[in-house]
């Protein structure tokens, strides 16, 4: 995702600050770059030039070329201007009393629409909400099949306590076209059902369909009636392109959506629809659907995703990922070990394992700043973590918690045990007891100053307005507990 | 071309924007000659009209040689010289699909989630018998929920036979006892339909090449199709789509799904150019009658005489 734009926007700045002062012309000439690259990533070309032109005017205006640092400078008038062009994040959906309330998702055809119900019902129910799905897709063969499947793992599988229930009627599905307006009424009974069974939540799937199908729109719109709707959430692929982003805002003023949902973010899609869509739509972007797990699916936040635009990484989504997955307790009782230095293999496999949870290495790589982007493209692979697991597999209990200990004939054995070379495992033991080493000097003060640097640069503040953050890491801490 | 019928909802539809772009194009040219800004009108207007960078370009070039030679000089002369140009950039490209000597043919449908696959692939059933051969369909998506459940109503409606495996089962063994059964039952076609992936999943891609291996050690030869389903809707990723899943099985040709949900028709014609692969199929709908054979001669007729 944004591999691109971040490449031609990091060249632009490296090439803005590699010259000490700078004139007007040059920020022109480096600007465009940036539009080819926008461009490129799928961006309609109107809102290409008006954003090169008002960074241009920003940085005029905020006398850029007599900076002394006229590169950084120009990341944060940047950084301004694409939050601009994505728009406010709209906040959590809001919950009505009394409930259900009543989440319409709809969108072209194959846009992932019934995996995203899965997932917002997995989210609802990580937050201890109770949820009821209703298949109104009587229309593509099995549909009604799919949101019944995946009902069930959400409410088997997926964490949490809300309870999670089902509703459909797949003797109602007919051949195309037959069955318009069937969903109407099988949405009004799954809204009866959850109203009776007292669910905080109902999500209503439907059919995917053409903006331009009268006899589809009109029965959509008959569905929001029935159900009346608080929030109609409209699906968007991101590899779609700018034709059919015009066809989301036909959907928008056709349905009045409250949010849209870009799904398949995971893909190398260059990310002009993440970009322009706000823009070219209306709507604003709420969720950002980033794999086939239930768990992929991240709040919109404008201010990371320009960080991660700008190759500044999105240390925030990453802790929240990570929050997810470790609780506090153990992430203490990580901290302690570590700042002793006492880190053994097994938290390192423990942690792998959480690694593995959170998503693909390259999606979360992604999210760090700097070195993340450069690792990025080395062919680093869920396959190699599996290799190293294997390895530590390999080893006994008392040479897990001391590395140190594996000398020339215990790293043949490791090796053979694993299949794999020596070499492979005095690696990892080298590099581990380096790891232990630094972890044991960051874990002082010095790592607190570390994280309140990054948490402030994922959160939308910039790393060369470091200083700017005046709260002290104490403060901060007491502002997480609060959350 | 036979099997399918000619692309003429595409003419009719999906050629909009395209047809806007050319509206007028004749009238402009009329009474005029060829001049350096005449041509540069042209080049905007077939850009405008979907055809892709690289054929507007080379067409304007060309053009612009003949003109330069002597050879070509009156506006009225342009559009059927522009005609021939698009329609060259078509030729001996083999737009059938692949029927093998021996039974049965392998067709291995593949692309991105909710490309348009388990459709298309009942589309290609649907024609292939109503010409009276027999089809055998391969549920190899053994990942997504209901898409076994999906393929097998399809297979029902159509009347066709179908191998699925269990949800979660490993889709190279189905593909394999799919292509056992396809021998045993002297099939003519075999169809198989695989799980949607996005082309940044290495390990997902090394199974479908691990399918693609199952199905040619079973039936020397196959697959003889490998049709990438591409959603006309797509940006400039499509392109990179079709690099990715070519690298992983050699695709041989593309199903463009959903023209229906687009106005720019010229595409067809960028996507020949950007990734040197036919697109053979066009998908126009959501029924298994609305599938079309693509037909650059029609097509070329249309995109200029629909304008007029
Ligand atoms: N309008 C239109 N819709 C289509 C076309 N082809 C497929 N669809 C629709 O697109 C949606 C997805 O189609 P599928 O065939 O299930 O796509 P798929 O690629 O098999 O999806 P996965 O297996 O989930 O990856 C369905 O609602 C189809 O009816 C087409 O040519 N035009
Ligand atoms: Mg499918």
């Amino acid at each position: 995702m944004f591999d691109g734009l971040t490449r031609s926007f990091q060249k632009t700045f490296r090439n803005l600050s590699g010259r000490g002062r700078i004139s007007e012309s040059n920020i022109r000439e480096a600007m465009e770059e940036v539009r080819t690259a926008l461009l490129e990533a799928d961006v309609h070309h109107d809102l290409v030039d008006r954003f090169c032109n008002e960074v241009v005017e920003d940085a005029i205006g905020k006398e850029v070329t007599r900076s002394l640092k006229p590169g950084e400078e120009m990341i944060g008038i940047v950084h301004e201007r694409l939050v601009a062009m994505m728009g406010e994040a709209p906040g959590p959906i809001a919950m009505v009393e009394p409930g259900p309330t009543v989440i319409l998702m709809c969108g072209l055809q194959g846009s992932g629409k019934t995996t995203t119900c899965g997932k917002l019902a997995a989210r609802f129910k990580a937050d201890g909400h109770s949820v009821m799905l209703v298949a109104a897709d009587l229309q593509r063969p099995a549909a009604v099949e799919q949101l019944r499947i995946v009902s069930e793992q959400v409410a088997s599988s997926a964490p949490g306590k809300g309870r999670v229930a089902f509703h459909g009627e797949p003797e109602r599905c007919a051949e195309y076209g037959q069955a318009v307006g069937v969903a109407v009424e099988v949405a009004k009974r799954g809204l009866a059902e959850a109203r009776k069974g007292n669910f905080e939540f109902l999500i209503v799937d439907t059919a995917g369909r053409l903006h331009v199908n009268d006899d589809l729109m009109k029965e959509l719109r008959a569905v929001d009636r029935a159900v009346e709707a608080h929030q109609i959430l409209l699906v968007v692929d991101a590899m779609t392109g700018q034709d059919a982003l015009l066809s989301a805002k036909a959907f928008h003023e056709a349905m009045q959506v409250d949010g849209l949902v870009l799904t398949k973010f995971d893909s190398d899609t260059r990310g002009g629809a993440a970009l322009s869509v706000r823009e070219v739509t209306g709507a604003p972007v709420r969720f950002l659907g980033v794999g086939e797990k239930f768990t992929a699916l991240e709040e919109f936040h404008p201010q990371r995703i320009a960080g991660r635009i700008l190759g500044m990484g999105d240390v925030v989504s990453l802790v929240e990922k990570a929050r997810q997955e470790v609780s506090d307790e153990e992430a203490a009782e990580l901290m302690e070990k570590m700042s002793k230095g006492r880190l053994g293999l097994d938290d390192f496999l423990r942690q792998m394992k959480v690694l593995r949870r959170m998503g693909p290495i390259k999606s979360l790589l992604g999210m760090l700043p700097g070195v993340g982007q450069m690792l990025k493209d080395l062919p680093l692979e869920d396959k190699q973590l599996d290799r190293l697991q294997g390895i530590v597999h390999s080893m006994t209990p008392a040479e897990r918690r001391d590395p140190a200990m594996l000398e020339r004939s215990r790293i043949a054995r490791v090796a053979a045990g694993s299949a794999s070379d020596r070499a492979e495992v005095s690696r990892l033991v080298k590099q581990f007891d380096l790891m232990r080493k630094m972890g044991s000097q960051l874990a002082g003060a010095g790592a607190t100053g570390r994280m309140a640097a990054m948490r402030g640069l994922g959160a939308g503040g910039l790393p060369t307005r470091g200083s700017t953050h005046t709260s002290s890491p104490k403060a901060r801490f007491k502002q997480r507990k609060k959350r | 071309m036979g099997l399918f019928k000619a692309a003429a909802s595409i003419l009719k539809r999906g050629l909009a924007r395209t047809a806007e772009a050319m509206v007028g194009m004749r009238a402009f040219l009329a009474g005029r000659r060829i001049d350096e800004s005449l041509l540069a009108e042209v080049e905007k207007r077939l850009l405008a009209a979907d055809v892709g960078v690289k054929a507007a370009r080379e067409s304007v070039e060309s053009l612009r040689q003949d003109w330069l030679a002597g050879r070509i000089a009156a506006g009225e002369e342009v559009v059927p010289f522009l005609k021939a140009s698009l329609r060259a950039r078509w030729e001996g490209v083999d737009l059938d699909l692949a029927r093998s000597e021996r039974k049965p043919t392998v067709i291995l449908v593949v692309g991105v989630n909710g490309s348009g696959k388990t459709t298309s692939v009942a589309k290609i059933a649907a024609s292939l018998k109503a010409e009276g051969r027999s089809v055998l369909l391969a549920a190899a998506d053994t990942f997504r929920a209901g898409a076994v459940r999906q393929l097998e109503i399809w297979s029902e409606r159509l009347g066709v036979d179908l191998v699925k495996g269990a949800e979660g089962a490993d889709p190279a063994a189905v593909v394999f006892d799919a292509a056992q059964a396809a021998v045993a039952r002297e099939a003519d076609v075999l169809l198989v339909d695989t799980a949607g992936r996005l082309h940044t999943q290495d390990t997902l891609m090394r199974q479908l090449t691990k399918i693609r291996e199952v199905v040619a050690k079973r039936i020397p030869g196959a697959p003889h199709e490998v049709l990438l389903v591409l959603d006309a809707t797509a940006g400039q990723n499509a392109i990179r789509q079709a690099e990715v899943f070519t690298a992983a099985v050699e695709v041989t040709g593309i199903f463009l799904s959903k023209l229906d949900g687009t106005a720019r028709g010229g595409v067809v014609m960028a996507i020949r150019d950007q990734m040197g692969l036919p697109v053979k199929l066009i998908g126009v709908g959501e029924r298994p009658e609305d599938v079309e054979a693509f037909d650059p001669e029609a097509f070329v007729e249309g995109m200029f005489d629909r304008a007029e």
